[in-house]
């Protein structure tokens, strides 16, 4: 299941609600096993950056992310991606129910 | 006197428990709003729906209750009697039942590994997610018609409330009185549908602590374990019975889809 | 497909890949890595954030497993740019930073890792300067089963 992500976008009330679960370790330099975390994610709708987040080992394994941004329709496309410290990266595209 | 002082101090106390449940309820809540859980029923999804086997064959004619391929509803109305095995069997053994026999698979394949790891789950716990998903919001109703089926819930309530191994423990030990907890962990009572209702649906779950997802029969296992038990065989006769007996007791509550947990 | 075909998509697929990574690779190497909450804020340029209401936590006093806390951020602060997240307790506090543009609101709900119960602060952005608010999560250990 590497990589594996799921995403819903649907109106809200004014705005677009995000809701993306990923597929990642996200180890810590606590356990035993080589560092391995997304550090940037990046949201676009219609093909224009709105959210841009680095995170950090500190985000749960399996990050599940809720964002919202004002207004939107149905039919925007929205694309999560993500890179990890390894340079790994994976993304999802959906359109707003 | 010391009845006022002791109702001085209890009265925070108990208001303090309260609280500590509510605040418990709301990690619960707000953790259950978007579950990595769903991943799982994603890649169940693919699993089903994938060639496997000497025969080649996907899970897409399996016959969970409602006919071939029906997985909408199915596990709401599990466990149940199935007339190709002549047997009751819980969509675990279901599930072995449909590798077997669709997909030619040796049962000694097939239960190569049934309880996964974190860093990898098992067949059958993506398998179970998916399936189980499907019956999300659907009212549990594992039936009670065929004369197995009765003879499996009787069974069930026997072994709920059979007591032995070495800590003299039965199901009801921590599942049959009112009010009792583990740690921070609220115990529900099993046997009666209140308890059964709430509990009963939030299983198969993923377990937070350990980023796995925990199927009906880990959890029997994991009791036996607890209560200090032999092992039970994977899919057994009277973990079947058990599920059966806790499916019923909990008829009528919508089956809320694989739960987050911690 | 041929050799030689395979080996010009797997340079096609590099060359896609690289944009992505060109672009956002700016991950504030300093700021994680700080050891206290004060240099995390530091590093993210929030030495010194002025308390705010209009900062909100929503996030249960006590989490059953601190492997995962569910916590959401919002900020009704004017002109919110980036809202940053900080556990005070942690080996390294900073957990994360959300910036914001183009129409996205000033709001995320994510999931969080606390080493132990802790304030777990949110620092915002918006015209230039900085805003906190924090709330103290209560980290239990399980029982059993549930």
């Amino acid at each position: 299941m590497a990589g594996a992500m799921k995403m819903r976008a649907t109106l809200g009330s004014g705005y677009t609600d995000v809701r993306v679960l990923m597929t990642h370790p996200m180890t810590t330099a606590q356990s035993n096993q080589p560092l391995h975390f997304i550090q940037n994610i990046t949201v676009k709708q219609n093909g224009k950056a709105v959210v841009e987040a680095q995170i950090s080992q500190a985000i749960s394994r399996n990050p599940v992310f809720t964002f919202r941004i004002k207004g939107g329709a149905k039919g925007d496309k929205i694309e999560v991606s993500w890179l990890d410290n390894k340079g790994e990266t994976s993304s999802i595209e959906a359109a707003v129910a | 006197m010391k009845g006022l002082v002791f109702l001085l101090l209890a009265v925070p106390l108990w208001t303090a428990a309260q609280d500590a449940k509510k605040e418990i309820e709301k990690y619960q809540q707000m953790l259950g709003d978007g579950s990595p859980a769903e991943l799982w029923e994603l890649e169940g999804e693919a699993l089903w729906k994938k060639p496997q086997g000497p025969n080649k064959a996907s899970l897409e004619k399996c016959d969970l209750g409602l006919g071939a391929g029906k997985v909408a509803g199915a596990y709401a109305r599990m466990p149940r009697w199935f007339k190709d095995t002549d047997k009751v069997q819980d969509l675990e053994s279901r599930l072995l039942t449909c590798m077997t026999e669709l997909q030619g698979r040796s049962l000694k394949d097939a239960t190569a590994r049934l309880f996964g790891n974190t860093d990898r789950p098992s067949e059958m716990e993506y398998l179970v997610s998916y399936i189980v998903g499907q019956s999300r919001g659907h009212k549990m109703a594992a039936p009670v018609s065929h004369p197995k089926e009765r003879a499996s819930y009787e069974l069930g309530k026997k072994v709920f409330f059979y007591r032995a191994g070495n800590w003299d423990f039965s199901c009801a030990s921590c599942h049959g009185e009112a009010d009792k907890r583990i740690r921070m962990q609220d115990l529900p009572v099993l046997s009666e549908p209140a308890g059964a209702q709430k509990a009963y649906t939030t299983w198969p779950a993923y377990r937070v602590s350990n980023s796995q997802m925990k199927t009906m029969q880990w959890r029997i296992n994991d009791c036996y374990r607890q209560m200090r038990f032999p092992e039970p065989e994977f899919a057994s006769e009277a973990t079947i019975a058990l599920t059966h007996y806790l499916a019923v007791t909990a008829k009528g509550a919508p089956y809320r889809g694989p739960g987050t947990k911690r | 497909m041929n050799n030689l075909r395979r080996k010009l998509v797997g340079v096609a697929a590099l060359l896609l890949l690289k944009p992505f990574a060109a672009l956002a690779a700016a991950w504030n190497k300093d700021a994680f890595g700080a050891k206290t909450p004060q240099d995390a804020l530091k590093g993210i340029g929030a030495g010194n954030p002025a308390p705010s209401n209009d900062l909100a936590i929503e996030a249960p006093q006590i989490a059953e497993n601190g492997a995962v806390v569910p916590i959401e951020v919002s900020s009704a602060i004017a002109g919110t740019t980036a809202i940053a997240v900080i556990i005070e307790k942690n080996p390294f506090p900073l957990a994360a930073q959300f910036d914001f543009q183009n129409g996205a609101l000033p709001y995320v709900k994510l999931n969080v890792k606390m080493n132990e119960t802790s304030d777990v602060r949110a620092v915002a952005i918006a015209g230039g300067r900085q805003y906190t608010a924090s709330k103290e999560i209560k980290v239990t250990i399980g029982g059993c089963g549930g």
